[in-house]
């Protein structure tokens, strides 16, 4: 099984991966203010369709 | 010119990509009950060997798995992107280039399946240069897609992107390793991997494709559309963060359960199933935070038919969610593995979840993109989610009947050691459910064809609409 060699370690650094971009988002500020971003893309006026010149 | 141009959103490339999800959903969908008619009356092939099951099935699968629900995730991706970063797209030329070389993908594996050109590895069949191609296209949507997130107005990230986001780059990754093939003329090519390696190889790719094509893409189309159409913020966001990254810790470890007692050591079966039962969690987690963001407005499901097939999505969601964990432990695996209860699982799934999520976006963006209200014909999306949810129901019943009778058949053994029942017994024990899958999947196909005849009546109807960026930014 010389595949899980190759299988494991990708998978192991996949995880560390996803564990530094969780890291960056959360020392980055995505997470501060959850209350308000679920509601923010109901706020915006972007479906009404605007015929630009 | 240019700063008109980048005050609107790119939904040229949206609009390509809904026409074509809807055009390849009816052909794919179309295919799909042509080769389960094969199943029950074989005659159909009509001594084709184009038409045989054997080509035609890989046929069916790329065509609603890649041709319809691909479409269908670029499509939205695209929209939700420039919505929620507040920019217009990265690049108009990779757009088009996506777009464009997508097809021709879905094109080269409608003429190259047919003619019998595989490598023979499920939901990645295309021979090498198509391999290449997807490749290709797929770097350009990654830079796509990830140039928009780089600028974007908006600071925070949207939880959507972020599954559509883990999505692409996941693909990307499943695909190249997957497909690694020695050629040896331009139609043929050897896997890199051989034996019980190669199907290890095969099922990482097999169940990631699932757990991120399938289902991290659609989410993203949930956590954008449902609370669009319901005009309410989904029920907990915080849910939605731990959700995701929950949801992809967890799914590259739950491939070795489509392998349950074979030459795979055991204990990488076992590493397999115990993931599997882990995703339970995140998945319904995903699912409650989605039906719960209609808690208190539960009058909207009464009259809203894109709502119901937004809603009804998830309910499919968690029920496959719930039975796809339970078929991964040893025990149930090995009643269930090969016989049709797989494939009425795959389909709960598919034509459920994957399915119904999709034509609900497609029906909140279509009007949209052609500067109108509504679609054309409003009571047209409530007779197509009736037919598509009877038609999904009779094809699992049916599966599910089939594929518990066809395991209890294949272990029964008399008292002296002989099997009770030959194989073909079981066959013809199966005939009955055959049909009633056909006749599931012919409500579910007209249900689609109506929605087509629907999306050229409001395209001809309207007109390709431009829509643009907000100005007023609230938090750059």
């Amino acid at each position: 099984m010389d595949i899980l060699y190759l299988l494991l370690p990708l998978s192991v650094v996949l995880v560390l991966l996803i564990l530094g971009v969780l890291g960056w988002s959360i020392y980055r500020g995505q997470f501060d203010d959850l209350d308000q971003e679920g509601v923010r893309i109901l706020e915006q006026d972007q479906d009404e369709p605007t015929t630009l010149p | 010119m240019a700063t008109n141009r980048s005050a609107a959103y790119n939904d040229t490339v949206v609009r390509q990509f809904a026409l074509a999800a809807v055009l390849w959903g009816v052909v794919g969908m179309a295919v799909g009950v042509f080769i389960a008619s094969q199943l029950a009356w074989p005659e159909l092939n009509f001594g084709i060997p184009w038409l045989t099951y054997s080509r035609l099935r890989p046929l069916h699968t790329n065509a609603v798995i890649f041709a319809f629900g691909g479409s269908a995730l670029f499509a939205t991706s695209y929209y939700v992107v420039q919505r929620t970063c507040q920019t217009r797209i990265f690049s108009d030329a990779l757009s088009s280039f996506t777009f464009y070389g997508w097809q021709l993908v879905i094109l080269l594996a409608a003429i190259s399946l047919p003619m019998g050109f595989t490598q023979g590895k499920e939901y990645a069949e295309l021979e090498w240069p198509i391999d290449i191609l997807i490749a290709v296209v797929w770097v350009a949507y990654a830079i796509n897609f990830f140039g928009t997130i780089g600028i974007r107005k908006v600071r925070h990230i949207y939880v959507a992107n972020w599954f559509y986001g883990a999505f692409i780059l996941a693909v990307a990754l499943l695909h190249i390793v997957n497909s690694a093939a020695i050629p040896v003329s331009l139609t043929k090519s050897y896997s890199a991997y051989a034996g019980v390696q190669d199907a290890m190889v095969q099922w990482w790719y097999g169940h990631n494709a699932v757990g991120f094509f399938l289902t991290a893409g659609f989410l993203g189309m949930m956590y954008y559309f449902i609370p669009k159409q319901a005009g309410l913020p989904v029920y907990s966001y915080r849910l939605s963060i731990v959700h995701f990254w929950a949801l992809i810790f967890t799914y590259m470890w739950a491939g070795p359960h489509h392998l349950h007692y074979t030459a795979l050591p055991d204990w990488t079966q076992s590493v397999g199933m115990v993931f599997s039962l882990i995703l339970l969690a995140p998945s319904w987690g995903g699912m409650i935070n989605g039906i719960m963001t209609l808690s208190g407005a539960w009058h909207k499901l009464r009259d809203d038919a894109i709502l119901k097939f937004l809603i009804v999505a998830l309910s499919f969601y968690g029920m496959s969610t719930f039975e796809g964990p339970m078929m991964a432990i040893k025990t149930v695996n090995s009643l269930s593995h090969y016989t049709d209860w797989t494939i009425g699982h795959v389909h709960s799934g598919a034509l459920g979840w994957v399915g119904l999520i999709s034509m609900g976006s497609l029906y909140y963006l279509i009007p949209r993109l052609f500067g109108r209200k509504t679609m054309y014909s409003v009571s047209a999306i409530s007779l197509h989610f009736w037919a598509a949810t009877i038609g999904i129901v009779l094809y699992i019943a049916a599966m599910w009947i089939a594929g518990v009778m066809q395991g209890l058949m294949w272990r029964a053994v008399n008292p002296d050691g002989t099997l009770v029942y030959s194989f073909v017994e079981s066959v013809k024990a199966t005939y009955p459910f055959y049909v009633l899958r056909v006749a599931g999947g012919l409500l579910y196909l007209g249900g689609m064809i109506l929605m087509l005849w629907n999306t050229v009546m409001t395209a001809v109807s309207g007109k390709a609409a431009t829509m643009a960026v907000p100005q007023t930014l609230a938090h750059a």
